[in-house]
C-alpha cells in the first residue's frame, strides 16, 4: 500500500478547517513507523510522550485561535545529530550513547516555538560521515522504493521517514551532501541552504565550515515552509548570517522565461547512469521549452573538488570529535591513566569510517604535510569559489544530476571507501562554496527507483533557486509514492 | 604518487588506540584515498585564501554579560565518573 | 680553573595573562574564581557536543590596550586557530588560541635594574582560551602518589592573552624586573586582577646559553611552574647555572621543558610523550575574522589610563628624584589623584610627594583603610604645604595638623587653630621672649660671646622653644638671637 501522508500544506488545510487534529495527524504517522520501522529502520529514537505533549498542546493553541504558523501541529522527523534536551541524541555513534543533551539546538527551539510535534530522531551515518545510512552504530536504514538498497546518506532516517510518510517533513545536515543526496535517492525534495543562514548552534559538529542544517520535505512548497521556520540569525553561531533573508516564495509561481540555466559539463559522462543522464537531459530540454536560456558551462575546479573535500572535510572533523573522549559524558572505555583511557574509548566508541576520516584529517593537518594537502586544498575551495563566481556573471543558476545513480543495492559500497565518497561528487562544489543548492524528484528510472535533479544557485540565491525548483517540480509532476509492503499492525 | 603514512603516529596523535591489524588496514585505505586527494596538487596558479566564510563575515562579538550556567547535576548526570562536584579521571602520564 | 669562556644567558619570557572580564571568552559563563566546581559552565566551555564559541568583545579591547601600552602593531585582520591537543582539562581537546596573524606584534617594554634601563623586545601577545583546573589527589585523600585527577571546568574558557618576549633578556634579574614590570602595567590598564597567587599572571621562561659576544643560540629549554617572581628569578638562576655547568663541561643540553620544584630549588625534566607537540593549527572555522580598525584602536588608545612609565617620567619633570618617582607612581590610585590635585593648586611636588608618601601612606597601613575612605583632598593637602611653606606652622606641628585632618577635624588652617598649633612669627611679640631668655641665660650669652660657639645658639633657641611651647617660628627665633647677641 502506500501510506496517505498529508503534506504540510495540505495538512495545514485539514488541520484549520477542523477535519484533522495535531493529534491525529501524529497518530497516523506513528501507525506509518509502527507498520514499516520494522524494514526501514529510520528513527534511532521514536519521543512518543514528547510528540503527544506537543500535539496536545497545538490542538489546544489552535483551537483558542493561537496560531503559530505553517508548521504548528506538524509531525517532523529530526536527524539525530541536533541536540534535543533530556531527549537521547547519539549522531549514530556508540561514543554517545544513551547521551541525553542539557541543551535543545537552536533549530530545535525554532521548532517548538513555530509549534511543531518532533516525532523523534532519525537515524544517518556515524557523526553524518557516509552517503547511504549504513555507518550506524544502531544499524543501516533502507530505501522506503526497495528495502534492499540504501536510502542514501548521511540523512538517509529523515529521508526514508519522510518518503514512507513516517513524518510530514524533516530536517538533515548537509555537509558534502548528505541532504540532498538522500533526498534523490527517496525520491523526495532536499535543500542545503546558504552557509550561515541556519544555525549549527546544537548540530554536532562533522566539519564545521561546511555543515549546514536544512529541510528534507514531500514538495518544494513543504521546503520552503520547513526552511521559514528555521532559518534566520542567531547570535550563539558566530558564523550566523546577520542581513536580510531573501523571499522564498517571491517568485515560485512565476516560471523560469528568462532565466539562464548553466548545465555543468564537469558533472556528467563516466560513471553516471545513462537513466540519470537521460532524465536530467530531458528536464534541462522542458526548461528551455518554457523559456529559459540554456547554456553549457564548463567549471574546471569541480574536477578537484571532491579532493579538497576529502581533506577539508576530515580535517575539520579530527578536530571537532576530538571531544568524545570518556570524561564529560559518552562513552568511557577504563585505562591506568588518563591518556590510555582517552584513547581506548575513542579506539572502542567511533566505528571504522569515523576511525579512517579522523586519521585522514589528523594526517592532512600534521607537520610536514599541511602545505601539501590541507593548505592545498583551501586554495582548491579558493578556486571553486572563483569559477562560480566567474559563471555566474553569465547564468542565474546551475543544473545538474544529484547524483551519479539512483540508489544503489546495501552494502555494495561498504568496502570501498573511495566508491562511496563519489557518491557525492555533483553536491560537494556547493558546500565547498556556501552556496545553496536543492534537490527535487522528476521521475523514476527503468527499475522504478527515483531520480534526483539538482538546481544550483550563487549565496543568498534562494528566491531564485526556489522558482526554478518549483518549475522543475511543476514540469516532472513528480506523484508516485513507495509501495510499500506494510507489515501487520 | 604513493603517499607515505607513519599511520602509528598519525594514531597516537588522534589519541585512538588502534591494534597492528587496525593500523594496517587503515594504512592501505588512506594511502588509497589520499592518492585520489593529492589531485589537489594539480591546481593551476595560487589562488590566495581569505576566509573560509561564504557570506564574507567579519567581527562577530558578543557582549560581555553573564547569563546563567548550568544546573551542575544535570552537567554530572551524563559524565561516567564524578565525585564531589568534579568529573574524575585516572592521573595523567605526565603528573 | 684555567677555562676563561664567558657563558651569557639567553631568556625570553611568556607571560599568560587572565583577563578580569566578567564572562567568558567564548561564552556567558561567569568569571569567578571562588565558586564551587563545576558551577560556571555551559555547552561551550564544557565542550559538549554542538555548542559553538562567540568572541568576548571586552576581551578584545583588552588584548588592544595591551598591545598598545607594548608598543605593538595592531593586525588589521586577525584570526583564531585550534591548537590540538589532548588533555583532560582541556574540554574540546583543542584550544581556540592564535597562530600565525595574533591581535599584536612586535613592541617593547622598558625595564630599571640596578638603575639602569633596558628596552625589552615583545614578540607578540595574543588572545586565547584558558583550560580547566587539575586537581591529583590519592585515594584517601594524600596528594602524592595521586591515582585519580579531579576536574573543575570553572576556569575553562576565561580569556587569556599570551604575551611572548624577545629573548633579549640577560638575567634573572631582569626577568624578574620583566615580569614586575608587566604586572603593574596590566594592573594599571585594569585589564586583569594580576594576582599570582591566584594564577592570574603565569610565566614560562625559555632559557639558553651562549659564549658572550657570540649570537649563536644554544639548546632551549622551557621551564615551568614559576608562580611568583622570586620563584622565576631563583628558577632562571638555576637554570643558567645547570645549562653553564653542562656545557662548560662539554656536554650536549636537551631541547626540553623542565619543571620547576619550589622546594627543593631546582629544575627537573618534565617526561612528554613523543610527537605531542604537533599542535596542527588551522583556522578555527566555527569563527571570522578580525578587522580591527583604525577607529576601534583609537578608542581604545584615547581610553588608556596614564602607563607607569609615562606617569614616572612626568613625576620626574615635575622635580621628584627618580626614586620619588618610582614609590609615588606605585602608590594607589587615589593617594596620586590626591598629589596632581594639590601640585595642580599650587602645592611644591618634592614636598606634596613627601607627605603622600610619607605620613599619609603611613596613616593608611596603620589604619588599614583604603585610599578612597581618606577624608583628605588634594586641595587640602596644597593647603597644608602653604602652611609649612608661609611659616605659619613649624613641620613637627605639620603632621599633628595633618592627623586632626585625616581625623575629620576640617581643613589643615582650622584644624591648626582648633589645636593651637600655629607657629609665633609675630617679630615683637617674639623679640620679648628672646629678650627674656637671653636674661635668664647669662652664663650661655656670656660663653657665646668668648667662644663663638654654635651650639650655645643651639641651645638658646630650644629654650624660646620650650617656652613657646614649640610653637615659635624656629629661622625668626634664630635670627632675632644673632641679632641679639650681635653674631
Amino acid at each position: 500500500m502506500t501510506p496517505s501522508t498529508p503534506t504540510i500544506v495540505e495538512a495545514g488545510a485539514l488541520l484549520r478547517s477542523g477535519e484533522v487534529t495535531a493529534i491525529s495527524l501524529l497518530e497516523g504517522v506513528l501507525e506509518v513507523a509502527h507498520r514499516t520501522e520494522a524494514m526501514l529502520h529510520a528513527y534511532l529514537t521514536i519521543d512518543r510522550e514528547g510528540a503527544v505533549e506537543a500535539a496536545v498542546a497545538a490542538d489546544t493553541e489552535l483551537a483558542a485561535g493561537h496560531d503559530r504558523g505553517p508548521l504548528h501541529g506538524i509531525p517532523v522527523a529530526l536527524k539525530d545529530n541536533m541536540c534535543t534536551r533530556g531527549l537521547e541524541t547519539t549522531a549514530s555513534s556508540q561514543i554517545l550513547s544513551g547521551y541525553l543533551p542539557p541543551y535543545d539546538a537552536t533549530v530545535v527551539r525554532r521548532l517548538r516555538e513555530a509549534g511543531a510535534v518532533i516525532v523523534g530522531k532519525t537515524n544517518l551515518d556515524e557523526f553524518a560521515m557516509g552517503s547511504s545510512t549504513e555507518n550506524s552504530a544502531y544499524g543501516a536504514t533502507y530505501n522506503p522504493w526497495d528495502i534492499g538498497r540504501v536510502p542514501g546518506g548521511s540523512s538517509g532516517g529523515s529521508a526514508a521517514a519522510v518518503a514512507a510518510g513516517s513524518a510530514i517533513t524533516g530536517l538533515g545536515s548537509d555537509t558534502g551532501g548528505s541532504i540532498r543526496q538522500p533526498a534523490a535517492l527517496s525520491g523526495i525534495v532536499g535543500l542545503k541552504p546558504t552557509y550561515g543562514t541556519v544555525s549549527r548552534y546544537g548540530l554536532i559538529a562533522f566539519a564545521s565550515s561546511l555543515d549546514q542544517i536544512g529541510p528534507l520535505s514531500r514538495t518544494v512548497d513543504d521546503a520552503a515552509l520547513t526552511l521559514e521556520a528555521i532559518w534566520g540569525h542567531d547570535p550563539l553561531d558566530a558564523t550566523s548570517y546577520p542581513g536580510e533573508y531573501p523571499d522564498l516564495r517571491a517568485d515560485m509561481t512565476t516560471g523560469v522565461s528568462g532565466l539562464k540555466v548553466g548545465v555543468v559539463s564537469e558533472l556528467a559522462g563516466e560513471g553516471y547512469e545513462p537513466d540519470v543522464e537521460a532524465a536530467v537531459a530531458a528536464m534541462v530540454e522542458r526548461l528551455a521549452g518554457e523559456g529559459a536560456a540554456v547554456v553549457e558551462v564548463s567549471l574546471p575546479s569541480f574536477e578537484i573538488a571532491l579532493s579538497a573535500y576529502y581533506l577539508i572535510a576530515p580535517a575539520e572533523a579530527s578536530a571537532n570529535l576530538a571531544r568524545f573522549d570518556g570524561i564529560r559524558y559518552g562513552l568511557r572505555v577504563p585505562g591506568d591513566t588518563t591518556e590510555s583511557l582517552m584513547a581506548r574509548t575513542r579506539a572502542e566508541g567511533f566505528g571504522p569510517e569515523v576511525t579512517r576520516r579522523i586519521l585522514l584529517g589528523t594526517y592532512g593537518l600534521s607537520a610536514g604535510y599541511y602545505e601539501a594537502f590541507y593548505g592545498q586544498a583551501q586554495r582548491v575551495r579558493a578556486a571553486i569559489r572563483q569559477d562560480l563566481a566567474r559563471v555566474y556573471h553569465d547564468v542565474d543558476v546551475l543544473v545538474s544530476p544529484t547524483s551519479p545513480t539512483v540508489a544503489f543495492e546495501a552494502g555494495a559500497r561498504v568496502a570501498d571507501p573511495l566508491a562511496m565518497y563519489l557518491s557525492d561528487i555533483c553536491t560537494i562544489p556547493s558546500n565547498l562554496a556556501g552556496d545553496p543548492a536543492i534537490s527535487v524528484p522528476i521521475g523514476l528510472d527503468g527499475r522504478g527507483l527515483p531520480i534526483g535533479f539538482q538546481v544550483m544557485a550563487p549565496a543568498l540565491g534562494e528566491r531564485t533557486l526556489f522558482r526554478v525548483a518549483a518549475e522543475v517540480e511543476r514540469l516532472a509532476g513528480f506523484t508516485a509514492r513507495p509501495e510499500i509492503e506494510l507489515v501487520a499492525s | 604518487m604513493p603517499v607515505e603514512i607513519d599511520i602509528a603516529h598519525v594514531a597516537r596523535l588522534a589519541r585512538l588506540d588502534l591494534t597492528q591489524d587496525e593500523l594496517a588496514a587503515y594504512q592501505g585505505q588512506l594511502g588509497v584515498i589520499l592518492e585520489h586527494a593529492a589531485r589537489v596538487q594539480t591546481l593551476e596558479g595560487k589562488p590566495e585564501v581569505e576566509s573560509t566564510h561564504t557570506l564574507g563575515l567579519e567581527n562577530v562579538y558578543r557582549d560581555d554579560e553573564v547569563t546563567p550556567s548550568l544546573d551542575r547535576e544535570e552537567v554530572l548526570a551524563a559524565a561516567p565518573e564524578t565525585r564531589d562536584g568534579y568529573f574524575v579521571v585516572p592521573p595523567a602520564l605526565e603528573s | 680553573m684555567t677555562n676563561t669562556i664567558a657563558w651569557e644567558p639567553v631568556i625570553g619570557i611568556e607571560v599568560h595573562v587572565e583577563l578580569s572580564t566578567r564572562s567568558k571568552m567564548f561564552c556567558g559563563c561567569a568569571v569567578d574564581f571562588g565558586a564551587p566546581p563545576n558551577t560556571n559552565v555551559c555547552p561551550v566551555c564544557l565542550g559538549l557536543p554542538g555548542a559553538l564559541p562567540v568572541p568576548n568583545r571586552k576581551a578584545i579591547e583588552h588584548i588592544l590596550a595591551i598591545g598598545l601600552a607594548l608598543n605593538c602593531e595592531v593586525s588589521p585582520r586577525s584570526v583564531f586557530h585550534r591548537k590540538n591537543y589532548f588533555y583532560a582539562d582541556l574540554p574540546k581537546n583543542y584550544q581556540i588560541s592564535q597562530f600565525d596573524v595574533p591581535v599584536c606584534t612586535g613592541g617593547f617594554l622598558d625595564i630599571t635594574v640596578d638603575g639602569e634601563t633596558r628596552r625589552i623586545g615583545i614578540e607578540r601577545a595574543h588572545m586565547e582560551e584558558d583550560t580547566g583546573k587539575s586537581t591529583h589527589v590519592g585515594q584517601g585523600g594524600r596528594i602524592h602518589a595521586a591515582s585519580a585527577t579531579l576536574l573543575d571546568f570553572n576556569r575553562s574558557g576565561v580569556p587569556l592573552v599570551e604575551i611572548v618576549s624577545k629573548p633579549e633578556i640577560r638575567s634573572a634579574a631582569e626577568a624578574r624586573a620583566y615580569a614586575q614590570e608587566l604586572r603593574s602595567l596590566v594592573a594599571e590598564l585594569g585589564v586583569s586582577d594580576a594576582r599570582l597567587e591566584e594564577g592570574s599572571l603565569r610565566f614560562d621562561a625559555n632559557v639558553s646559553v651562549r659564549m658572550a659576544g657570540t649570537d649563536v643560540l644554544g639548546t632551549k629549554v622551557e621551564i615551568k611552574n614559576m608562580n611568583s617572581f622570586r620563584s622565576l628569578e631563583r628558577a632562571i638562576e638555576h637554570e643558567v647555572e645547570r645549562q653553564i655547568t653542562l656545557v662548560a663541561e662539554g656536554e650536549e643540553l636537551t631541547q626540553e621543558t623542565r619543571h620547576w620544584d619550589e622546594e627543593k630549588g631546582v629544575t627537573h625534566s618534565m617526561r612528554t610523550k613523543e610527537g605531542s607537540s604537533d599542535y596542527r593549527y588551522f583556522t578555527e572555522p566555527d569563527l571570522v575574522p578580525m578587522v580591527i580598525g583604525d577607529s576601534w584602536v583609537a578608542a581604545v588608545r584615547d581610553a588608556l589610563p596614564e602607563l607607569p612609565a609615562r606617569r614616572r617620567a612626568r613625576y620626574q619633570g615635575l622635580g621628584l628624584d627618580g626614586r620619588s618617582a618610582a614609590v609615588l607612581s606605585d602608590a594607589p590610585t587615589r593617594l596620586r589623584e590626591i598629589f596632581d590635585e594639590a601640585v595642580a593648586v599650587g602645592a611644591g611636588a618634592v614636598a606634596a610627594a613627601n607627605w603622600v608618601t610619607g605620613e599619609i601612606t603611613g596613616h593608611i597601613r596603620r589604619t588599614g583603610i583604603d585610599a578612597h575612605e581618606l577624608t583628605l583632598d588634594g586641595a587640602q593637602l596644597a593647603e597644608l604645604v602653604g602652611l609649612v611653606d608661609e611659616g605659619l606652622v613649624s613641620p613637627t606641628a605639620a603632621k599633628e595638623v595633618l592627623e586632626g585632618v585625616l581625623a575629620g577635624e576640617g581643613s589643615p588652617r582650622q584644624v591648626a587653630m582648633t589645636r593651637d598649633l600655629a607657629q609665633m612669627s609675630d617679630p615683637g611679640e617674639l623679640a620679648a621672649v628672646v629678650a627674656s631668655v637671653l636674661a635668664s641665660h647669662p652664663d650661655a650669652v656670656e660663653s657665646f660671646r668668648s667662644s663663638g660657639e654654635e651650639k650655645v645658639v643651639g641651645f638658646l633657641v630650644g629654650q624660646v622653644m620650650r617656652v613657646t611651647q614649640g610653637k615659635a617660628d624656629p629661622r625668626m627665633v634664630n635670627r632675632l638671637l644673632r641679632e641679639s647677641l650681635g653674631g
